[in-house]
């Protein structure tokens, strides 16, 4: 194009500065932007995890290693920092905002996602409100947990309002990031692109879209009307003033049960791509996966209830909840069946990210098919507020989504940076987060089933030899991670030069050079067959 | 940055460079502004929710609640409302028509329009004041002398439907302003009024929304 005379010829040296970044309208930028900034906030609530882990090592009568938090309310806080920077800052802007960023106007031969200035207000939008969530932490500690329930999260005289408008903000930048989203897939491809020619990463980042607009606004005003509760008293959520804590229950599920499926459906659609590049092999059964995306899209917004089965809320509500749970596991099996079938021969390569995708499928499907046990209503009353619960969703939530994310990383790391990584050290945090986090969430199964409860800081003397293996475990994960990130920044600093497409897949983002330069493509590419023609 | 002008020679100075044609790109803006829209309505459906149900559960309160408001003043707004809409509906086709002059009096209108609208909301919540009608906790039932003991949920419902939407009509009316002075400044013309729809369809929604707000809030009783 005419302007790479007076710029370098790919996205990262087209401009130079940091003004360039801060100002930049390019997607692959304000993706790279994302990186950095939830890869900071991971680090945080990484930090929290462990800490959580530490104190829980032993009970508090040990002697010497009891305590290592001072007291309940500091656990209280840490548990509620590490839960809310995950979730909102990590894991839900997670995949969309950084590689979907990156790689959904390349994936469907755009120059660009059809609003770039608004894609920029997002990650401002998204700053605003990590920086003010952050920023709660140095006034009075938050200590609601993530989910801010009523009436507790009314009278607790701590930073609350603050954290939720908060969240708001980064709505608003999720909000924003769905729609470009959802506008580029329609208007944006390129000749030939038919939406059933669309690699199956975009078709989940589609289906993650419409889950980010619909639901998204409902926690908005949510979050809006516990602020508003708080300063003003209204008595909505709050019983003393003729108040339903319960509605509050049913508004914040209404959004945040979808919110686990924009945290997971975007991972999905990473693990087909890995899938079929590394078995070189068409995926097996192209429209089921992708419509099972918009399938468990659809029914997510019919599934609330399940986290109110001991609210109070009627039994035949529970019951009608505890079915449409279950029809979850339908189009998330469809998934699972499609990819074994992918392997059938195929030549199946054990490159890392492979090695995530294989990860994934493990502790997702325990991770699902626990999900399956909660969403049965009688298992559930019983299971209620156990660590059974917390194992079952870190194993969707970090076994799926995370090791998706890493995998992700990995198999696009040449095309975002133009350099390889080493592929022993990325194996050798695969091994070690993979065994860290089976050891660490395993052993929370059983403690669930023993009836330790959750979000407590202590517990009695019968839980301890599981905890202490489970505290164990968040070591190999950390230096799991620690092997990763040395991993990513030898690749940076010293990694080979990447040539335009080193797995041999067929989509279009590997068909321009590494890194990609400003435009995206030199020619605009015309397609004339499906993504994954292999064999 | 559009070098490229190639691509159907259809590349102006309006068409942004990640797009192809005009057409793309309006029809792009306009996907965008409605889903946009539909986040609003989502947004104002829970509050309507929480209003149904509070409704439901104490009638007799929402009954007290709503003969305090001056259902006049309501009804003067929501005309007021539904004549900007007209303005501004009208202000798009004086810009397809090349007819900017008209263009900018019937956005200048609109946006007077508005401000009729926040004055008469000013007057109405300083009245309400001055009766010591406030949302929540600050309502002394005994002061006011209400029958019932949680009329301030109602006032609550009452600030904070009508300030969210107050605020709206602010925005909506920073937003006329910017394409008014865009169309003096000779931004918008037959071949290029997608940001003026589009801030139009945002006033349109605004209004929709006062149209459900003044039944429910002041006529339903």
């Amino acid at each position: 194009m005419a302007n790479t005379k007076a710029h370098g010829d790919n996205y990262i040296n087209f401009e130079k500065g940091i003004w360039s970044w801060l100002t930049t309208v390019d997607h692959k930028r304000i993706g790279l932007m994302y990186f950095i900034t939830v890869m900071f906030f991971f680090l945080i609530g990484g930090i929290m995890a462990l800490l959580l882990r530490l104190e829980l090592f032993a009970p508090n009568a040990a002697p010497n290693v009891g305590q290592i938090l001072a007291n309940g309310d500091v656990y209280n806080q840490v548990m509620t920092y590490h839960g809310a920077i995950m979730v909102f800052m990590v894991i839900v802007p997670g995949i969309p905002a950084i590689l979907g960023n990156f790689f959904l106007p390349l994936q469907i031969g755009a120059k660009d996602v059809a609003f770039p200035r608004i894609n920029l207000l997002s990650w401002y939008c998204f700053m605003a409100g990590a920086i003010l969530a952050i920023a709660t932490f140095f006034t009075t500690k938050i200590d609601t947990g993530w989910t801010f329930y009523t009436p507790y999260s009314i009278r607790t005289g701590t930073a609350t309002a603050m954290m939720v408008l908060a969240a708001f903000i980064m709505g608003m930048s999720s909000i924003l990031t769905g729609l470009n989203f959802i506008v580029t897939v329609h208007k944006l491809r390129a000749p030939g692109m038919t939406m059933h020619r669309m690699p199956l990463f975009i078709w989940s980042l589609y289906a993650t879209a419409i889950l980010q607009m619909l639901a998204t606004p409902v926690l908005g005003i949510t979050l809006l009307l516990l602020a508003v509760e708080r300063f003003l008293g209204i008595g909505i959520f709050d019983p003393k003033l003729g108040g339903d804590p319960v509605l509050f229950q049913h508004f914040f599920w209404f959004y945040s049960h979808p919110a686990v499926y924009i945290m997971i459906i975007p991972a999905m659609g990473i693990i087909s791509e890995l899938i079929t590049t590394f078995s070189k092999k068409v995926i097996f059964g192209y429209t089921a996966i992708a419509y099972s995306s918009l399938g468990i899209a659809a029914v997510s917004f019919f599934v609330w209830g399940h986290h109110m089965f001991v609210s109070g809320q009627s039994e035949t509500t529970g019951i009608v909840f505890s079915f449409l749970t279950m029809l979850v596991g339908v189009p998330t099996a469809i998934k699972m069946f499609n990819w074994v079938a992918t392997f059938y021969k195929g030549s199946v390569e054990f490159r890392s990210p492979m090695l995530y995708a294989l990860g994934f499928m493990f502790l997702f499907a325990i991770g699902g098919v626990t999900g399956v046990m909660l969403a049965t209503l009688p298992i559930d009353v019983h299971f209620h507020d156990t660590y059974f619960v917390v194992a079952h969703f870190h194993y969707v939530m970090v076994g799926g989504t995370l090791m998706a994310l890493m995998g992700g990383y990995y198999y696009w790391f040449p095309k975002m940076f133009g350099k390889m990584y080493n592929e022993t050290t990325a194996r050798i945090s695969f091994v070690f987060i993979f065994i860290g986090f089976n050891v660490t969430f395993f052993p929370q199964f059983i403690l669930g089933a023993m009836g330790m409860p959750r979000r407590y800081f202590d517990y009695i003397p019968a839980y301890e030899n599981l905890n202490k293996i489970s505290t164990v475990g968040s070591w190999l994960i950390l230096i799991g991670f620690l092997v990763g990130l040395y991993t990513i920044v030898q690749g940076l600093m010293k990694g080979e030069k990447a040539p335009m497409n080193p797995w041999g897949s067929k989509t279009l983002e590997w068909q321009t050079s590494s890194p990609p330069p400003h435009d995206n493509f030199s020619v605009e590419p015309v397609v004339t067959a499906g993504p994954y023609e292999y064999r | 940055m559009s070098t490229d002008n190639t691509v159907h020679g259809a590349h102006t100075a309006h068409v942004a460079h990640h797009f192809k044609t005009a057409e793309q790109q309006y029809s792009s803006g306009k996907e965008g502004i409605w889903l946009f829209m539909l986040t609003e309505i989502l947004m104002f459906g829970a509050i309507f929710v929480g209003y149904a149900i509070y409704h439901n559960m104490y009638p007799a309160m929402f009954a007290e609640g709503a003969s305090s408001l001056d259902w006049k003043m309501g009804f003067v707004n929501t005309l007021v409302l539904i004549f900007s809409s007209f303005t501004m509906a009208i202000s798009i086709s004086f810009i397809q028509k090349n007819e900017q002059k008209k263009a900018v009096l019937a956005l200048a209108t609109t946006v007077l329009c508005g401000a009729i609208f926040m004055v008469i909301k000013y007057f109405e919540y300083q009245h309400k004041f001055h009766l010591g009608l406030f949302p929540g906790k600050f309502l002394d039932v005994a002061k006011v002398g209400a029958e019932h003991a949680n009329l301030g949920l109602y006032f609550g419902f009452y600030y904070v439907m009508t300030g969210l939407h107050g605020i709206h009509v602010l925005l909506g009316m920073g937003l006329i302003t910017w394409c008014l002075i865009r169309t003096i400044r000779g931004d918008f013309h037959s071949q290029y009024w997608i940001v003026v729809e589009g801030v139009g369809l945002f006033w349109h929604i605004v209004d929709l929304i006062w149209i459900f707000l003044f039944p429910l809030l002041y006529l339903v009783g």
